[in-house]
């Protein structure tokens, strides 16, 4: 991997060079679609697996950039930001499932011999409704929480544990098959999307660079709220909430902002993902998954805009390698990460990039 | 005026003292017009009367009265667990009093406040230890501190204005750290961080400062300097200054409240006090 280097350069050089890497990596990001158009036989062909390997490591870290503003940015460590993640996918999914299914009901409710859609599944056949949903259901559900959480001032490790618990009571809930939403098969089985075939190679260029737009535009929207002094009454809120208080500032509304903002960003990631991988089960909402986003930003390094998005790469690119040549030991592998970047490496790979640039 | 705090999640009222130009009784004509500012007629900023708080039991204020005037530099000594801490902590909202009277100026109670509309009323506190966001440069510090509209919606817009960069170079000339002013505030030294809240809290421009113990671990040269700042705050704002060090206490105060467990004991000049035989007995010692 020579990327590491190349932004070992960076750091040495100047914000010149980062934005040359960047403008580098945001080129090939756009070039990877257009490439996997070409003829199969050609030496730049860019295989559907790649692809969509690649997009659903994007959509990984636009959930790492969310979690990084409301942990890196405002301290508050979030284990559940899968739910959110999985709420902006299934809302997507109701729509993929409505356009497989024609006028008819989708298939799963048929197995359950129901004879009507759900009332929550009104309008889904509609795509801009559908993102109504996506934007709504995460925000709402973030909203709701984040407002009692925050007026109780709960924070720090009890804040982190129950919004473990809130993914956990989403996963069981989206397991039951009374629930609605096709218990744990969840949905799979996509067939169109807006009237394109779902697996053809054009309308996976298009989902890929819908992902490349929406990582661009959080990190634009990332870049705007961490200059800004609602950025900087952020990091006082982190470090010491009870002076930012006697300052007069009501901490309440700057963390439910930022909460609901990054629960509305990963719902927009897992309703690109699920288009792209074509299936979203309620595992997606296993406290693991939220871990595992945790320790790609803690690798990376909290409370920076760069960080998450280089550890989501990372860990990902490392698991989908690891998972082929040694399934077994994948899982061993990430705690042993953990680990070490706990103990060694507490700014993430940024703080040990930063470190080598000043030496 | 009464302003109480509401359940309504961020609609709590941004108190304008200076818009408050003398409401309720003034209103209907009983007593004279306040004039702009803060309603203190009668002179008192902060009026604090019968204040009990106990934790488990244990009474930490027990019917304690205490009056703050305008411009005024009070210093309140006693021992440890006199309750000094719990009394700033009634004042600014973080500890609401079982029973008991806390009025700011003539017309808002303190107890019916939130500790933010507190802030924002005008009251400004400086913890014991040095409390500073250290991720932040001085001049970030600074910055957050100013005097202007706290909400989401402002914080999202905010552009530093010249008149705003003008009053923080000030302070940071006052507080003497203009060649630190872009280091973060972690990396200051102890001393450094005191001056650097104080800054803080003049970058409030509150009526009303509380101190708590504001020379811990200031060298001599330090101490001298904050005593002097202080003299020269007092007049424009109200202080009230919670120190053990007797030398500074004597080198600032004009007024001196003693308190022990909970009450006060003793008010009056540092020489009347200390000449009390009850003072002399509970906290000069023996």
């Amino acid at each position: 991997m020579n990327q590491p280097l190349m932004l070992t350069a960076a750091q040495k050089a100047g914000p010149k060079v980062t934005i040359a890497v960047g403008a580098v990596i945001l080129a090939v990001l756009l070039a990877l679609p257009l490439l996997s158009l070409l003829p199969a036989e050609s030496a730049f062909h860019v295989s559907a697996y790649t692809l969509t390997l690649v997009g659903k490591i994007l959509c990984y870290a636009i959930v790492a950039l969310a979690l990084d503003l409301v942990w890196g940015y405002a301290g508050m460590l979030s284990l559940g930001h899968g739910l959110f993640f999985a709420l902006g996918g299934y809302a997507m999914g109701m729509y993929l499932m409505r356009q497989a299914a024609g006028s008819e009901l989708p298939a799963f409710m048929t197995f359950l011999s129901w004879t009507e859609l759900p009332w929550y599944w009104v309008g889904t056949e509609h795509f801009l409704w559908a993102l109504c949903l996506v934007v709504l259901a995460p925000g709402l559900l973030a909203l709701v929480f984040g407002f009692f959480a925050f007026r109780s001032r709960i924070k720090g490790v009890y804040f982190s544990i129950m919004t473990q618990a809130l993914t956990f009571a989403g996963m069981l809930l989206f397991f039951r098959n009374e629930t609605g939403f096709g218990g744990n098969n969840g949905f799979t089985n996509f067939r169109s999307i807006l009237g394109f075939g779902i697996t053809e190679p054009g309308t996976r260029a298009v989902l890929f660079l819908a992902t490349v737009l929406l990582l661009v535009g959080s990190l634009f929207i990332g870049w705007r709220l961490a200059r800004s002094k609602f950025g900087r009454v952020l990091t006082a809120l982190r470090d010491a909430e009870n002076r930012l208080m006697f300052c007069g500032y009501d901490p309440r509304g700057f963390k439910l902002f930022v909460w609901v903002l990054s629960a509305v960003l990963c719902g927009l990631a897992g309703a690109l993902y699920v288009p792209q991988v074509g299936i979203i089960n309620p595992s997606e909402m296993s406290p693991t998954n939220s871990i595992e986003a945790a320790v790609w930003v803690a690798l990376g390094g909290r409370g920076t805009l760069i960080g998450p998005l280089l550890g989501a790469g990372v860990v990902n690119g490392m698991k989908s390698w690891f998972t082929v040549a040694f399934p077994e030991y994948w899982l061993f592998f990430l705690g042993a990460l953990f680990i070490i970047v706990t103990l060694y490496l507490p700014k993430g790979i940024i703080g040990l990039l930063k470190k080598r640039g000043e030496q | 005026m009464r302003v109480t705090a509401t359940d309504q999640f961020m609609l709590e009222p941004i108190i304008e003292p200076n818009r408050d130009q003398g409401t309720s009784r003034d209103a209907i004509g009983l007593g004279q017009a306040a004039g702009k500012g803060l309603n203190t007629r009668h002179g008192t900023i902060l009026t604090l009367e019968d204040i009990s708080v106990s934790f488990d039991g244990f009474k930490a204020l027990n019917d304690l009265n205490l009056y703050i005037g305008v411009g005024e530099l009070r210093c309140i000594i006693g021992p440890n667990g006199a309750g000094k801490t719990t009394l700033m902590d009634v004042i600014t909202g973080k500890t609401r009093p079982s029973h008991g009277k806390a009025w700011f100026g003539e017309t808002l109670d303190l107890t019916r406040m939130s500790e933010v509309q507190i802030a924002q009323a005008g009251i400004g506190r400086k913890f014991q230890k040095p409390t500073v966001f250290e991720a932040l440069s001085v001049f970030e510090n600074l910055e957050l501190a100013q005097k202007t509209d706290k909400s989401v919606w402002a914080s999202l817009r905010a552009r530093l204005g010249g008149e705003q960069k003008d009053r923080i170079e000030e302070v940071l000339d006052t507080i003497r750290l203009s060649a630190s002013a872009q280091r973060p505030a972690g990396l200051l030294s102890h001393g450094q961080k005191q001056f650097l809240e104080i800054g803080m809290l003049l970058m409030q421009d509150p009526q009303l400062l509380l101190l708590d113990e504001p020379v811990a671990g200031m060298t001599d040269a330090e101490t001298e300097f904050t005593a002097e700042l202080f003299k020269r705050l007092a007049g424009k704002h109200s202080l009230m200054v919670v120190e053990h060090d007797m030398g500074f206490v004597g080198s600032i105060a004009d007024h001196v409240t003693v308190l022990h467990q909970g009450s006060v004991l003793a008010e009056g000049s540092l020489e009347q006090v200390q000449e009390n035989e009850r003072v002399i007995e509970v906290y000069l010692g023996r």
